[in-house]
């Protein structure tokens, strides 16, 4: 009798839970499905078929031919192995050199410490579009300054075509990502290294351990969760670099991405036949192997 | 001892030295910028790149606001052809014709700000939902908002062109907004903020008889504020930035955003570098002034959501 | 945190500001409140048009109200305030309002497959025959203007222009405008200066390969750095490397028919090794036809391969004087070299096409604006704004083959027309060969072997033909 009302009671408890829990969900969820799950749906529908611009009906099933022709398509290999070069290079990286620069000027005085943060701030702040266009201009083979200024110190003896030359490109390109990805994981950091409870440091310190040890074992642990927001935020910034593929090289010289590749895809080669299908097919792969990433990202966090 | 503080000063002196010189990298893109909107045309073209403008001049501002010119401001009402006697998209067009450059940049603020608001608060309620509330389905909803939340818009171009376009949001700029707000990385950071409310007030609060709505907005929300401020942040300048969407949702001028406008005048004449810096100007100076402003909020609300985690 | 709080409400308050400044709007005086794509003059004409759409009107039926006309920059039609004095007097005349886009040959192509694919093509485009006919037409997206052609009108168009409009089946998917001839230019000062002016024939703009040869190796042992730039970052301006390539030994680029594409022969192979092989010429990945314009003018480039008469009108656009560089070094147009000195230049063509919006009266009204600018006493300032020759001799009695009667430039380059070449432009899988083109240009650039850098690439260019 009374496991019956518990019980009855804890069905009632539930679907007030299920009721407050949808309606706080539901304005979020209006947007995320209208605008990501059915677009991803309807996606991987679309990868499965020869779909083009010309058709503007659903294209005919073809199964997994698109994929299947993706694995033999060079290009579509290179942008996925330079899209992971990117991705791979530039979050280490980033998160390294931000945790470099925090360490170094947290402790600095405010006015010098908020100084720094801001000029490490200003290329997030600046706007893709701009800073890819002032770094064209640099990076220019002619009358750039970059060649201009090596030429001159000696370190070059011609100019080297930096966007033109496929040794130097993807380089040139992850450098403006990485001018453009710092700024907040500086930020973030400066902040949690000062949250870092500053007696533990000293009792360490007292008892002999060397900067570093108190490092790795005092402050890494205490700004882990820090560390993990910048690695997410990181690789979502890696995958944003569609402006400078699109606006510095089309793709040329060793840049290709899968991002820019679908786009192109989609919208120049559109005499390709069941050109639309394919573009979507690179999409699914695409997203697969990010989410893989997001999980692994996750997993790697709840073991922390 | 006294060694090991004499190279820990070494080392600082270093590092600082060449955190100066980092800095100075960091700002030459901004300075080539600024100098190059002023640069004479003599100083632009010439073959050996030249430092300092020799003449600070106009001229380049002049040629962006002469190249392109567009109606002060114009709304679109979205889902308005569902139900104007036209069945086209209704659209409120007013002020005087200006140069174009205003108006991209009245878009992209409108946009960002659009974006902002409305990301903040339908992520943090869902955030909160996900967080305390034990509602069946919930876990797998986190799992699809997790591997959903790094993806590239690119994944769904097509689709999304076309439902924007079935939906009359093409070539609007509510079709950069709404996808914007449907990444769910707000969503994630929200959770991870609510997570630290303690489940005990939640408690005490419903027992005191306060309505959901009521606990969410005076007890939850002021407890995720320093989260919802980094989401603010983070959504206003990914939104800023997502030149992508902006490239393939819009295609009038009146409906450029800076970013997209400054891009297209690259590749029309991706000649002319001394307009193009005017328009990178014009494009980061007023967004630069803003976080110079607000700074304290930018790198205070971000910390301390972050730690916390 | 009030403070951010009140940030947070500034930012609303901006947002409510301005979005409310819309919605105020009507009551504003000199506002105008207007949809998307009907203009306010006519509200009555502008409900009739759907119903007109769904009866398909015959041809003279009620025109709309509002059109949208995008085009890329062909002369000055590429600059706002020109175009608008030509629509505003359209508008003046018919009533007939006409929104203007303006596109870019960086990525003019993709904004309109964007568009049509969400279903939103604009009215009028202002284009060549490569994209309204070979690649938007055969895909169905176009309305065929024959009817807008009596015989009047085709005696009165150039035969090739016209054919070159006119696809397979018949159809007239491009109501011709202008035309030229691609040439290429050299910096006269810096050939001079190099003692390389002895190359060039200046009376009759051409040049032998030989000579050509001999130029560069003069230029180069003066300056001692790149001279020509084969410039290869993306499709802007192929035609220049394509008349270059093909020039240079008397190679082809399609064949005859215009079914397939001959890239990979001896002539080409022979071309693009001698390119490759001189010092003062570079494979430049980082530049497109316009950047290679821009270092030409700047004085860095000594010679331009992506040239024409409205560039020699107006270097770079800049405004800087006719002929002339940023310093004031002399410019002068060029035929491509060849064996011979008598060389095929590139045509181009440029004129209007409608987008089938499945709407009579927008296309009704199209049809008004390409009468209005292609055949009528207004189509005189329509050639002069592109700053290109006219395709007709006269329109509607008003003659047209004097127009540039006083301009000694245009007149000069009148002895360029007689070569020009064959318009292969309109061979099936074009806008897909493009993408091969350059990429191959790259691959050879970075030091892939000629003969499989073609190989590969010709097989790409003629699947896409085949499709």
């Amino acid at each position: 009798m009374s496991k019956e009302v518990s019980q009855k009671r804890s069905h009632a408890l539930q679907r007030r839970e299920d009721i407050a829990g949808y309606s706080f969900m539901l304005p979020s969820l209006i947007f995320f499905v209208g605008f990501v799950v059915i677009p991803m749906v309807i996606c991987i529908w679309l990868s499965l078929t020869d779909s083009n611009m010309h058709t503007q009906g659903g294209g005919n099933f073809i199964g997994l031919k698109n994929f299947i022709d993706l694995v033999k398509d060079e290009v579509f290999l290179d942008a996925l192995w330079n899209t992971f070069v990117i991705v791979f290079v530039s979050v280490p990286t980033v998160t390294a050199f931000s945790l470099w620069v925090s360490s170094a000027i947290y402790k600095l005085k405010m006015p010098v410490l908020s100084a720094f943060r801001c000029i490490f701030y200003l290329p997030v702040v600046t706007g893709s579009v701009a800073v890819t266009v002032v770094w064209k201009w640099i990076f220019d083979n002619y009358t750039g300054i970059l060649n201009s200024v090596l030429k001159t110190t000696g370190a070059i003896d011609a100019n080297i075509n930096w966007l033109g030359d496929e040794k130097y490109a993807l380089w040139c390109i992850i450098l403006i990502l990485f001018t453009t990805s710092v700024g907040q994981p500086i930020v973030l950091y400066v902040s949690a290294l000062g949250n870092v409870d500053a007696s533990l440091v000293e009792a360490a310190q007292v008892d002999g351990a060397t900067d570093l040890q108190a490092f790795w074992k005092i402050k890494w642990p205490q700004i882990m969760p820090t560390t993990l927001y910048i690695l997410v935020i990181t690789t979502i910034n890696s995958f944003q670099c569609f402006a400078l593929i699109q606006l510095l090289t089309q793709g040329g010289s060793g840049t290709q991405t899968v991002m820019y590749y679908i786009y192109y895809t989609a919208f120049k080669l559109t005499e390709q036949s069941g050109h639309f299908g394919y573009a979507n097919a690179m999409g699914v792969v695409l997203a697969i192997f990010i989410g893989i990433l997001s999980a692994v990202q996750m997993r790697l966090a709840k073991e922390k | 001892m006294e060694n090991k503080t004499g190279n820990s000063k070494v080392y600082k002196i270093i590092s600082l030295v060449v955190l100066v010189i980092l800095a100075l990298l960091f700002l030459f893109p901004l300075y080539w910028i600024v100098t190059g909107a002023f640069k004479p045309a003599v100083d632009i073209y010439a073959q050996k790149p030249v430092w300092w403008p020799s003449e600070w001049v106009m001229t380049n501002f002049g040629n962006l606001m002469n190249k392109r010119s567009a109606p002060m401001w114009e709304l679109h009402i979205p889902f308005s052809r569902f139900f104007s006697a036209t069945g086209e998209s209704i659209a409120i067009t007013t002020g005087p014709t200006v140069p174009a450059v205003f108006r991209w940049l009245l878009n992209t603020i409108f946009m960002a700000v659009a974006a902002m608001l409305l990301t903040c608060l339908t992520a943090t309620m869902a955030g909160y939902a996900l967080a305390k509330k034990r509602f069946r389905g919930r876990s797998i909803l986190f799992g699809l908002i997790i591997c959903a939340m790094a993806l590239p818009k690119q994944v769904v171009l097509i689709p999304l062109l076309k439902e924007m376009s079935a939906i009359g949001l093409y070539n609007t700029i509510w079709a950069i907004i709404f996808p914007t707000v449907g990444w769910p990385f707000g969503v994630f950071l929200m959770k991870q903020f609510s997570e630290g409310i303690p489940g005990e007030i939640l408690e005490a609060a419903r027992i005191d008889g306060a309505g959901e709505w009521n606990t969410f907005a005076t007890i939850v929300f002021p407890m995720v504020k320093p989260g919802v401020g980094a989401l603010a942040i983070f959504t206003f300048i990914n939104s800023w930035n997502d030149y992508f969407m902006q490239l393939v949702m819009v295609s009038s001028n009146v409906n450029y955003t800076i970013p997209l406008g400054i891009a297209t005048l690259q590749a029309e004449t991706s000649v002319d570098m001394g307009m193009l810096m005017a328009g990178a100007a014009l494009a980061s100076v007023p967004i630069i002034i803003v976080f110079l402003l607000f700074q304290k909020y930018f790198t205070q609300g971000i910390t301390m959501g972050a730690v916390k985690g | 945190m009030k403070k951010f709080l009140a940030l947070l409400l500034i930012g609303a308050m901006t947002l409510s500001t301005v979005a409310c400044g819309g919605s105020d709007a009507p009551a504003a005086e000199e506002t105008q409140q207007e949809t998307t794509e009907a203009a306010p003059a006519e509200p009555a004409a502008e409900e009739e048009a759907p119903a007109a759409a769904e009866e398909a009107a015959p041809a003279g039926g009620d025109a709309a109200s509002s059109i949208t006309l995008w085009t890329y920059p062909i002369g000055k039609w590429g600059d706002e305030a020109t175009v608008k004095g030509l629509t505003d007097t359209f508008t003046a005349k018919t009533g007939i309002t006409v929104n203007v886009e303006f596109l870019a040959y960086a990525d003019g192509d993709d904004k309109v497959n964007t568009a049509i694919t969400a279903g939103q093509a604009p009215d009028l485009i202002m284009e060549g025959p490569e994209r309204l006919v070979a690649n938007w037409g055969a895909n169905g997206y176009m309305v065929d203007l024959s009817d807008m052609l009596d015989d009047t009108d085709k005696s009165e168009i150039q035969a090739a222009p016209l054919a070159a409009c006119t696809a397979p089946g018949g159809e007239v998917y491009e109501y011709p405008l202008v035309m030229t001839a691609h040439c290429m230019a050299v910096n006269l000062n810096a050939f001079k200066e190099a003692g390389a002016d002895q190359y060039l024939d200046l009376e009759n703009h051409t040049w032998t390969t030989e000579n050509f040869i001999k130029a560069v190796e003069a230029l180069y042992a003066h300056y001692g750095d790149t001279v020509a730039a084969v410039y290869c970052a993306g499709q802007g301006g192929d035609q220049g490397t394509r008349a270059l390539v093909n020039n240079l030994y008397g190679g082809s680029y399609t064949d005859a028919a215009h079914t397939a594409y001959t890239w990979n022969s001896p002539e080409n192979v022979k071309a693009l090794e001698q390119l490759k092989s001189m010092d003062g010429i570079a494979f430049d990945a980082s530049l497109a036809g316009g950047d290679e314009i821009a270092k030409f003018y700047q004085g860095v480039l000594k010679m331009a391969f992506c040239w024409n008469i409205a560039q020699q009108l107006d270097p770079n656009a800049a405004g800087t004087g006719a002929g002339l560089t940023i310093t004031g070094d002399e410019i002068a147009f060029m035929s491509f070299p060849s064996e011979t000195g008598e060389s095929k230049l590139q045509g181009g063509i440029w004129g209007f096409g409608i987008f089938d919006n499945g709407d009579a009266a927008r296309i009704e009204a199209s049809k008004q604006f390409i009468k209005y600018m292609a055949d009528s006493e207004a189509t005189k300032d329509a050639v002069i704004a592109a700053n290109y020759f006219a395709v007709r001799s006269s329109a509607e009695g008003t003659d047209l083959s004097t127009i540039w009667a006083d301009n000694d430039i245009m007149n000069e380059y009148q002895v360029l027309m007689p070569q020009l070449g064959d318009y292969y432009q309109v061979t099936p899988g074009w806008a897909g060969q493009r993408t091969a083109w350059w990429a191959m240009l790259q691959k050879i650039g970075s030091g892939t072997d000629v003969t499989e850098a073609l190989t590969q690439y010709e097989g790409e260019a003629n699947a896409a033909a085949a499709e």
